[in-house]
């Protein structure tokens, strides 16, 4: 008998498609013509120095060619300049509700003073009540509230936060709305959750990652060896007579460098933090977000990610001469009133709710019977518990307990479940009447996205407080790699850092106090929202919606921002080819009439052939600014397959489309008067 | 036989030959690098020197002491052609003149072995013995410890130790050049290559006349010189001198002795790391480049244009006719290809088409398979660059053979992929664009501008083979050609070096499913890939101008 399931999965979130704000990102762009910002982008900016050449040379010596190709290269840098703007547009939206959230509060202190929240330090305590905005982050030291945290997850549903335990985080800014709270003050002045929200989904406080870095620096070394091979190019063509105008030779530049993903990494960056924000994820630095694509093992707590939240009933077991359907009917007599979701999955298992029967009395659970039941009229008692108590109660009422009663529920324990035992008493004696496996039940699919991270080379363990046998049975049944069973806050510790040691990196959730420890060591350490504020300063992200399956998500993002940089650049470089066919025979040819045999696209006039090249070098950008912010398209898979794929379509697809495009751009160009 | 026909009969037997031998050779040079155990008389030479032979160096002090090596080489060097005449064994030579000292000692230092001069008519013996030939063992052997220090910066996790560098030197030459050079000048001499220290007899010729026949320690010097990927010829023909290659035979088996290390060390690598299939895949790269390279050579000197080359089956003009286009083509591509440069081609004779394959060859980097020692670290580099952008494509910070690849690797791997581009393009445009340099043009158009480039990307890259059309042997010439070889040989060792240390002091990250297999043919290709269009795309224009315009006109 199959476990029905009760609960749903957290539904995914579908993913709005963003748009892309055009006109604003075009004001922003123009600004960014600031060379002084642009020296940050190396490849850009040479394509800046060479757009102030040119115009120069165009003003000097007018000619359509001349400007064309100065209004062109100018259009480049405004392109990449796009790039980062609509990226970083979309955060400003997000930035400024969170803004009104912020400033609008005013803070009422323990002793009735008040100050302004801004001026708040840690250690203060304030005191909030229903229908006012905490002023700060802190932790309740008093009282219980239900707080509105929309403003920053979104969320509308309130949520409860208490003094003591690992609920007693509060924002600032989020909205209390019933009851009263005093609240102790956690975060200094200008580095709350939210200013540090604001400043991460604007984008003010990003800071190029390690691995962005090291792109930038082999970018900037091949743009120096192309500006080296054009440079020293014109002596050479001086002594073979055919030397070459500088706006030539500027264009010539331009079209070698890797103006493409120059153009469009920064952008690439802000899109990868931004596709987290919009998952409700927050990281704490770009660093976070690239560690997450490394990540070798995964931490996963069974109970909420691998599991559903609570145990459920899964089979019904007679003992001795009882019938299933005796057991069934009888548990769900006894479950009725039974209100936790593991008794209303047993009236569920047992085919659903019956009226309840007149005059029953219903026996409430407690620590010290540890059984619960229904007393029903005409003497009938029904009992369901632990099974030591269960039995002591029949054996109290001089009632037998079967032989097979002690190895059913050893079984059960065995197989990962809990075994509840049921048992009546009446005027015919009291007897056993059978077992209620309660189970652990996996969350559907999650064995295929263990699958799946196992071909991605993702190790995942399973920490549970369970027993090592309870524990064995729920990762066989999931799927996961391996388990680390009765887990205190010091052995997930030692976890991490074995399998750090070993070279792995690590991710994990978490969001108690007990975890801060933890979740600092961890490589990707992702911080429930609902946790409690050490939790959340150990962590390096924090997940407002506090799904721990999210974690597969955050992995997923973290490599699809990595293929794209990769992707883009391999495109960017195989780009170069057609363009060296359009360019050289049209520097050229007139010189040596031999290397007209390289102008394979038959592009109608030098002019021409270098104005398509530069026009598609521009415009090749602005159409990939939607790839770059979506990012490429990712299926978890082993690293050759990803690889032939990408391969395959920027790789290959960047050596041909160039040769389509500028040949369909010379189409065009070439009915310009001047040009052709 | 057909001409053909016996071409095809020698790249078997070479390929057969390479491929019996470089399994033994690999895993012995393997063991040379890796027993820890000193032959006696190699602690004479710790002891002659004052080293400590038990002491692991840090990366710094490794690239001292393999810089001290050379630059005390190029002093020694220089100084001995400055006083050859003060000394024995001189054969009544003149001092060389200093800007050619300079030069030829750079050249022999960085295992380049450019030769300015006419070998007969300016080197003594001594100088050809205890100069040049010491420093065409010492040269290798500096290659092969550079290369030994890379690969155990792949090897060792959480160091900053290297190895050391006086031990990796010695054993080079005494575990594996000097063994090897001894057996190859008994076959070249058993083959009729001259070994005597004769000054050279004057006879009288059947016609009557007179003829000057030189002598010399020949055999010896020509072994190593094959082996050791040097190339630097006892006489100015090089190998096509009847004494230094007297028959197709011995051709064949030079040919044979310069590819023999370099082909053999991805075995070592492999072994090294510990996974030969690595080592495999370099192998199939260096191997897929050197088959393109040899097919088009082939092709472009058979498919000369012109009705007297075509009557002949192919350009014949400055070939070994001796012995056929074949394997003239054979060994300028095998020559160019490991950083070696002894020909017995005149290659400023080779067809456009062909010298440009020649040239091409070189601006791979010298990697397929390169120079000893310098060819594999210089292909282990170019493999770093292209497991950076591959490995981003399957969404992980890149690593190669575990170690990541972050900010600082990839400066040192940037700064040398710069470093020769630079060295050569900066230099042949010097040349171009000053008098100087043009002076020492015999030709115009874009021959003339290819013989430029050839000699500075046969500087630059290590090789020593040149266009004959270019008077090389001036002031300007010896200076920029000196500073080309120099700067060409040691800033990539500065910069490969560094690179170990920095890998040493890594970790290693295991192998997992996500990890980017760098032992599969779609790395292989992949790399070959990246070689070709990173030195395509940076000399392209260049080429362009050079030999694709006179072979396309």
């Amino acid at each position: 008998m199959t476990a029905p399931v009760l609960d749903r999965a957290p539904a995914e979130r579908p993913q709005a498609r963003p748009t892309i704000e055009w006109r604003p990102a075009l004001t922003g762009a123009v600004a960014k013509l600031d060379p002084r910002g642009l020296v940050r982008q190396p490849v850009v900016f040479t394509v800046w120095v060479g757009s102030v050449f040119s115009t120069v040379l165009a003003v000097l010596h007018p000619s359509v060619f001349g400007w064309s190709i100065a209004v062109w290269l100018w259009l480049t840098v405004l392109f990449a300049n796009v790039a980062e703007a609509v990226a970083e547009g979309r955060g400003k939206a997000q930035a400024a509700s969170l803004r009104n959230a912020r400033t609008t509060t005013v803070a009422v202190l323990e002793d009735g003073r008040e100050v302004p929240a801004a001026d708040l330090v840690p250690g203060d305590r304030v005191v909030v009540v229903a229908g006012q905005v905490i002023p700060g982050d802190g932790d309740v030291v008093e009282g219980i509230a239900s707080v509105d945290e929309s403003a920053i997850t979104g969320e509308s549903a309130p949520v409860i936060r208490e003094s003591g335990g690992d609920r007693c985080a509060v924002t600032g800014g989020t909205t209390v709305l019933s009851d009263r709270v005093v609240v102790q003050i956690t975060s200094k002045p200008g580095e709350t959750f939210v200013d540090r929200m604001i400043a991460l989904v604007e984008g003010a406080s990003r800071q190029k990652t390690p691995n962005e870095t090291a792109l930038n620096i082999l970018l900037s070394s091949l743009t120096i060896v192309f500006v080296l091979a054009v440079v020293t190019l014109q002596p050479f063509a001086v002594y073979s007579g055919a030397g070459q105008s500088t706006t030539v030779l500027i264009a010539l530049i331009v079209c070698l460098i890797p103006t493409t993903i120059g153009a469009l990494l920064s952008a690439i960056g802000i899109a990868g933090m931004d596709r987290l924000v919009q998952r409700n994820v927050l990281a704490m630095s770009g660093r976070a977000v690239e560690a997450a694509g490394d990540v070798g093992t995964l931490l996963l707590d069974k109970t909420g990610t691998i599991t559903l939240g609570n145990r459920q009933a899964a089979s019904f077991r007679p003992v001795g001469d009882a019938t299933e359907a005796e057991v069934a009917q009888g548990a769900v007599l006894a479950s009725l009133a039974d209100e936790t979701p593991e008794g209303r999955s047993v009236v569920v298992l047992g085919g659903g709710a019956v009226p309840r029967p007149d005059g029953a009395t219903f026996v409430e659970f407690t620590a010290q019977t540890r059984m619960s039941g229904v007393d029903l009229p005409g003497g009938r008692q029904l009992r369901k518990g632990a099974a030591a108590a269960v039995q002591a109660w029949v054996r109290s009422l001089d009632g037998p307990v079967p032989p097979d009663v002690a190895p059913l529920v050893a079984e059960v324990a065995e197989a990962g479940g809990t075994p509840l035992l049921l048992a009546s008493a009446g005027p015919d004696g009291a007897r056993v009447l059978g077992v209620i496996e309660l189970k652990d039940v996996v969350k559907p699919g999650m064995r295929e996205r263990f699958d799946e991270l196992r071909r991605m080379g993702i190790r995942t363990v399973m920490i549970t407080g369970d027993n090592e046998a309870t524990a064995r049975a729920i990762a066989a049944e999931a799927g996961v790699d391996d388990v680390l069973a009765e887990a205190t806050p010091e052995d997930k510790l030692a976890l991490i850092a074995k399998e750090q040691s070993g070279g792995r990196l690590v991710a994990m959730t978490g969001d108690g106090t007990n975890d801060a420890p933890a979740l600092a060591q961890a490589d990707v350490g992702v911080a429930m929202n609902t946790g409690t504020s050490a939790a959340k300063e150990a962590g390096n992200m924090v997940d407002l919606d506090s799904d721990p399956t999210k974690l597969i998500e955050i992995v997923a993002i973290g490599k699809q921002l990595l293929i794209t940089r990769g992707s883009l650049t391999t495109f960017s470089i195989a780009n170069d080819l057609a363009k060296y066919f359009a360019i050289l025979p049209a520097m050229f040819a007139p010189a040596f009439p031999g290397l007209d045999a390289l102008n394979v696209m038959r592009l109608s006039s030098p002019e021409s052939a270098i104005l398509s090249a530069v026009v598609f070098n521009a415009l090749i950008i602005i159409a990939l600014v939607p790839l770059a912010l979506r990012g490429v398209r990712y299926r978890p898979g082993s690293a050759s397959a990803m690889l032939q794929r990408n391969l395959l379509v920027y790789g290959l697809g960047g050596v041909v489309l160039p040769f389509v495009g500028i040949k369909l751009i010379d189409l065009l160009v070439s009915l310009i008067p001047g040009i052709a | 036989m057909s001409g053909a026909a016996a071409g095809w009969l020698q790249v078997g037997l070479l390929v057969v030959a390479l491929a019996v031998v470089h399994k033994p050779l690999g895993d012995w040079t393997a063991r040379v690098f890796t027993s820890p155990a000193h032959w006696r008389a190699e602690k004479l030479v710790y002891r002659a020197v004052g080293v400590d032979p038990g002491s692991d160096q840090r990366w710094p002090v490794y690239l001292r002491s393999v810089l001290a090596v050379s630059v005390v080489g190029v002093l020694l060097l220089y100084l001995l052609q400055r006083v050859q005449g003060l000394l024995p064994l001189d054969n009544g030579m003149a001092p060389v003149e200093p800007s050619s000292a300079w030069n030829t000692a750079v050249s022999f230092v960085t295992n380049t072995n450019w030769q300015g001069y006419a070998g007969e008519s300016t080197m003594g013996h001594l100088v050809q013995m205890a100069g040049l030939a010491v420093q065409n063992f010492v040269s290798a052997a500096v290659g092969l410890a550079v290369l030994a220090a890379l690969v155990r910066g792949f090897v060792r996790q959480g160091t900053d130790r290297l190895g050391n560098a006086w031990v990796d030197i010695t054993r080079s030459i005494t575990r594996l050049l000097l063994p090897l050079a001894v057996v190859a000048t008994v076959v070249m001499v058993l083959g009729g290559v001259v070994q005597n220290l004769h000054s050279g007899t004057d006879v009288t010729t059947l016609a009557g006349g007179s003829q000057f026949v030189p002598g010399g320690p020949v055999a010896s010097q020509e072994a190593i010189k094959e082996l050791g990927t040097n190339g630097g010829g006892f006489f100015n023909a090089n190998s096509a001198h009847p004494f230094e290659g007297p028959t197709a035979w011995v051709s064949l088996f030079q040919v044979f002795l310069l590819l023999v290390i370099p082909f053999s060390l991805p075995r070592t690598f492999g072994r090294m790391v510990g996974d030969r299939k690595q080592g495999f895949a370099i192998l199939g790269v260096m191997a897929t480049l050197a088959t393109i390279s040899l097919t088009l050579m082939t092709v472009f000197q058979a498919r000369a244009g012109g009705a007297a080359t075509q009557l002949a089956g192919g350009a014949l003009e400055g070939q070994e006719v001796r012995f056929g286009g074949p394997l003239s083509s054979l060994f300028a591509t095998a020559t160019t290809l490991t950083s070696t440069g002894a020909i017995n081609t005149q290659h400023d004779s080779l067809t456009p088409l062909g010298g440009m394959v020649a040239l091409f060859n070189m601006m791979l980097g010298e990697v397929a398979p390169g120079g000893v020692g310098s060819g594999l670290y210089g292909m282990l580099v170019l493999a770093v660059v292209a497991v950076f952008v591959a490995g981003l494509m399957v969404g992980r910070t890149p690593e190669y053979l575990g170690k990541k690849l972050g900010r600082r690797e990839m400066t040192l791997a940037s700064l040398y992929i710069l470093t020769t581009p630079t060295i050569v393009l900066v230099g042949t445009a010097v040349a171009i664009g000053t008098a100087a340099g043009r002076a020492g043009m015999l030709n115009d158009g874009p021959h003339g501008l290819t013989e430029v480039l050839y000699a500075f990307t046969s500087a630059g890259n290590n090789n020593g083979s040149a266009f004959g059309g270019l008077s090389a042997d001036t002031t300007f010439y010896n200076t920029a050609l000196g500073l080309a070889m120099a700067l060409g040989r040691f800033v990539p060792i500065v910069l490969v070096v560094a690179l170990a240390g920095r890998l040493a002091e890594q970790g290693r990250t295991p192998v997992t499913a996500g990890t980017f297999p760098t032992h599969r043919p779609l790395f292989a290709g992949l790399l070959t890939a990246v070689v070709l269009v990173v030195v395509g795309l940076t000399y392209f224009p260049v080429l362009a101008l050079g030999p694709l315009a006179e072979g396309l006109s």
